[in-house]
This record gives C-alpha cells, structure tokens and sequence, in this order.
C-alpha cells in the first residue's frame, strides 16, 4: 500500500514505514541507541530527501526512545540523576555543535566531516566495546571473578562528589557534564542523539552497569533528539507529520518488544551485538568513502 | 466518438482562419494529490482545424510537453582526494523542471529543427538551463547531462518518441502518466504542431497540480505554523510511545 508523503514529496510504501520504524524501535529498546544513525541513512536509501529524512528521523527516535524508557522505569533502571547531569551537558555541548555544523557549512566540507566523523567514532567505539565484551565473556564462561570496571584514580579526586544512588556510584559530577558536553557535541556535528557514544562512554568513562545504562541513556536521548526535531521543524518546516506517525507507530512497537528482549539476554551478549551492529555501519560508510561509487554525481536543491 | 468529434471539428472550420490551427483539450487539468494517490493518467487530444483542404509535401507532426514548477538544482560531482571519494566541484543548474515529458508523433531529430527547438526549447537538453558555472569547472556541461541522466533514471524526464497518434493529419491524441512522486504546482502543457520541421501553430494548457485533504493540512501546518508543528510532532512521539507501553502492559497482564 502506497501513502503520498505531503512534505517529502514522494510515495512510498507504507508497510516499508512500519518496518523501518519497528527495526530501529527494536534496536532502541535493546541497546538504548536512539537509533539516528541508522534510522537516517534507511530514510535516504528509501528516497525520502535528507532535510526531511534527519529532521523526521529524530522525531521517531524521540518516540520510540519514550516508550523504552517507560519499559525501563517499571524495573527501575533509569538513573534520573545522573541522566539529568548528562543533558545539562548535553544541551550545552548540542548548542555548541550547531555553532560548529554551521561553520563547517559555510566552509563547505560538512558532508567530509559528517563522514569521517562517522567511520572514526563508530570505528573506535565499536572496536572498543567489541574487544571488552567478548573478554568479559570469557571471563564470565570460565568461572573467573565478576567483571572489574576500570576506576580512574584521578576521577575520584574531583570535587562536587554527588551520590548517583541508581548507578551504586558516589563521583564528581564534572566526567558526566564533560561527557555530555563532548556527546551533544559530536551528536549536533553528526545529525544524531549520541546514543552509541553515550552507552559505551557511560560503561567504561563512569563505571556505570550496564543494566541502568541503556534506560538512563534514553531518558537523556528523548531531550536531545526532542530538542533537535524542534528546530528542523522551525527552521527548515522539515518534519513531515505524516512520515513521522507512520514510522513512530513501527517505532514503539519495536522498543517495547526490544526492552523485553535486553532483559533477557545477559549484558555481554548485548554489548557484542550492539559492537558489532556499530562495525557494520561504519565499515558500510567507510567503504562508501573509499570505492569508487557507481554515480559520481549527485543532485541536491538550492537552499536559499 | 472520434467521427462525432471530427464531424464537430469539420462545423467549426467553417469560421475562417488562416492556414492550420490547433483545438486542444485535456481529460483533467486538476489533479488531485491524496493520501493514496499513486499518479495520474492524463489524455491529451486536439485536432487540427483547417479551411483548405490538407495541403502536400511533408506530413503534419505533433509535439506535446508536460513540465512541472522549475527549480534551481545543484549539481555535484565526487572526485578522489587523498584516498577517499569527496563532493569537490558543484555547478547550479538555474532552472531545471521538477517533471518533463516529450511525447512526439516520430523522432524529435527528424521533425524538429534546431532553430525551432531553441526557440520553443522543447527537447530535454534545451529545457534544462544553464547559465553560468564556476571558474574551476571547465566541463559544466558534463553536469547538466548527469543532472538529465539522474531525471531520466528516476523517471521525472522521459521522451516518448512515436507516443503520439496522429489520425488523417487531423485528429491526434496521447497519454501521459504523472508518477506518484509529484510535486505541487502548475503543470504547463504544450502541443506544437508541426510542418517541415517548423513550428506552424502551438497552444498550451495548464493542469493544477494540488494536495488537498489530509495531505493539504498537513503540509499546510508545516509551512505556515511551525512552531504548533514542532510542538504537534512531539506531542505525537510522547503519546505514541507512552501509549505503546500502556498497551504492552495492557497485553502482558
């Protein structure tokens, strides 16, 4: 069945809509990524055109990222302390980026940088957490003692030392602002909440367990995300209500069945997959940089 | 039908005129744009009014084109740079169509000269302009045949050789297919008729192209009021989630 999209502009399947919001539902529930930098990239590939494509696919990470989190409060693993630490940070260091993004504009390399940023993050962050959880696992197959986060020395010296209760953490609360800040930052750069930069930096940065990770990590991406398709939809009339409900109703559907499923699996597992997941994105664009592409050439409106 | 309309045409040309001269029509010239809309066929027929009898030499031909709103586009080319594959020279085509259909009675080549075409701008190479380019791109015109090629490949520009039926050099008749990604506007339809490779008559039609019902709202509350949109967007995502939870809850116990 075909639905004509009023602000895109273009037909498309409805029944494709469902899936794509209910595959990065899915995904958001499980790993506690707003899935923006996947969702955004499937948008393109179906034909929708890239403003409305970023501005709608952060609203549908809004969406699917409230129904996690609700699924997340019943077992009481959302950390609001510690989440709200996270996006003072984050607003500021989204703030920041934008002021960045459009510097980058002017000068005219945004799409390189976008890119780049994209195979170098994903790339790191993914080898990292790829290599930390399959040691865990191992650890964990031959009966060794429970898995040791790192705890840096010199964190535990800062001042302004809070009890982050849910997390079982007692630490200053400068890491978590500067995590934001650096999260909200490259978030607002690369078009996305920064959920797969704020789960891994928030296991191995904060020394937080993973189980209050994900619900807290999407607590803070429901703002972000929120704040980012509220100013698409003011400055570029952007977000296409129609495209946004089809895709939100695939969308919470996939993160309730995602969050049932991260309860069940155990966190190596699903640090792994979430790794690996990371990997495949970046090496996609990666390749995309380096092979020669079949059209060199590429049509885009003038904005004016 | 087609006897009842001749025999209609043949009343009309008692009035005189001077040499051929076109009658048009067109089974729409409003279309709708629905939530379900998925294109649009549109019949485009006329007939040739005359007084003399049809005079020798060359056959009669007929042209009919169909364009959408025209926009600036810009067109970038990817080169390789240090390894990897970057959008390095952009060139902005000034007004390229957002929809262009040629439908002919036979080869444009053969029954369109040069001149004519540049003066109607009727082939999709002529339509498509292109003023300037910037100083380091010395091959602009590479860029405005990707521009076409990208149209052709996506289905916005088509030339249909042969796809108009022309019937005792009087009565002649085509279908053109509007893809269901349409943009709104107004859809400028011309039929040329033509002699020897010259334009000897040409007349032009609009179809309204428009969203209407839901998509109209829709699209409306986004342009004109983006705040309540921004607002409405977030409104939506807020219930939807809360709402898929409360129904999950609902199912499990």
């Amino acid at each position: 069945m075909q639905i004509y999209l009023p602000i895109a502009e273009v037909a498309v399947n409805v029944l494709v809509l469902f899936g794509l919001g209910g595959i990065v539902g899915l995904l958001s529930g499980l790993f506690g990524v707003g899935g923006g930098f996947l969702i955004t990239p499937l948008l393109f590939f179906i034909g929708i055109p890239p403003p409305v494509a970023v501005a709608t696919g952060a609203n549908q990470v809004v969406a699917s990222s409230i129904s996690g989190v609700l699924a997340h409060l019943k077992r009481k693993t959302v950390d609001f302390r510690m989440g709200t630490v996270l996006l003072v940070g984050g607003i500021a260091g989204s703030s920041l980026g934008i002021w960045v993004f459009n510097l980058l504009s002017r000068l005219g390399q945004i799409d390189l940088v976008v890119q780049l940023s994209y195979v170098l993050f994903l790339g790191v962050v993914g080898a990292l957490m790829l290599q930390e959880s399959l040691r865990a696992l191992m650890r964990s197959k031959g009966s060794a003692p429970p898995v040791r986060r790192a705890h840096h020395g010199w964190v535990h010296a800062l001042p302004f030392k809070v009890k982050f209760r849910t997390s079982g953490l007692y630490i200053s609360v400068i890491p978590p602002v500067v995590v934001g800040v650096g999260v909200g930052l490259l978030g607002a750069v690369m078009g996305v909440g920064g959920g797969f930069i704020l789960v891994p930096a928030m296991i191995y940065l904060l020394g937080m367990p993973t189980k209050v990770v994900v619900g807290t990590s999407l607590f803070q991406i429901i703002f972000v995300a929120g704040f980012t398709t509220f100013m698409h939809a003011i400055t570029n009339q952007s977000v296409d209500l129609l495209l946004a409900l089809f895709l939100i109703l695939g969308g919470v559907v996939g993160a309730q069945v995602g969050s049932r499923f991260s309860g069940r699996l155990k966190a190596e597992q699903l640090r792994i997959l979430l790794a690996l997941l990371v990997l495949a994105v970046c090496l996609k664009i990666a390749l995309d940089l380096l092979l020669e592409p079949a059209e060199l050439y590429s049509l885009a409106p003038v904005r004016s | 039908m087609r006897l009842r309309l001749a025999l209609a045409l043949a009343l009309m040309a008692a009035t005189p005129a001077a040499a051929e001269r076109l009658v048009t029509g067109l089974s729409e010239d409003n279309v709708s744009i629905t939530a379900s809309f998925d294109g649009s066929d549109i019949l485009i027929y006329g007939a040739v009014k005359r007084e003399e009898p049809i005079p020798g030499g060359p056959r009669l031909e007929v042209i009919v084109t169909v364009e959408g709103p025209s926009t600036p586009v810009v067109v970038r080319r990817k080169d390789r740079r240090w390894g990897i594959w970057v959008n390095t020279q952009s060139v902005t085509v000034d007004s390229a169509p957002s929809f262009y259909e040629v439908a002919t009675t036979g080869p444009l080549g053969r029954i369109l000269s040069e001149t004519e075409d540049l003066r109607h701008k009727i082939s999709i190479p002529r339509k498509v302009r292109s003023v300037g380019a910037p100083q380091d791109v010395t091959d602009s015109q590479a860029f405005t045949d990707a521009l076409i090629r990208l149209k052709e490949e996506k289905g916005a520009y088509e030339l249909s050789q042969g796809a108009v039926e022309l019937s005792e050099q009087t009565l002649f008749r085509t279908d053109i297919a509007l893809p269901a990604n349409l943009t709104e506007g107004a859809y400028e339809t011309r039929i040329f008729l033509l002699r020897d490779r010259k334009v000897i008559d040409r007349r032009s039609e609009i179809i309204q192209v428009r969203k209407v019902g839901l998509e109209r709202m829709v699209y409306r509350i986004a342009r004109d009021f983006p705040v309540s949109n921004g607002i409405l967007a977030l409104v939506i995502a807020a219930l939807a989630g809360w709402g898929a939870s409360v129904a999950f809850r609902y199912v499990r116990s």
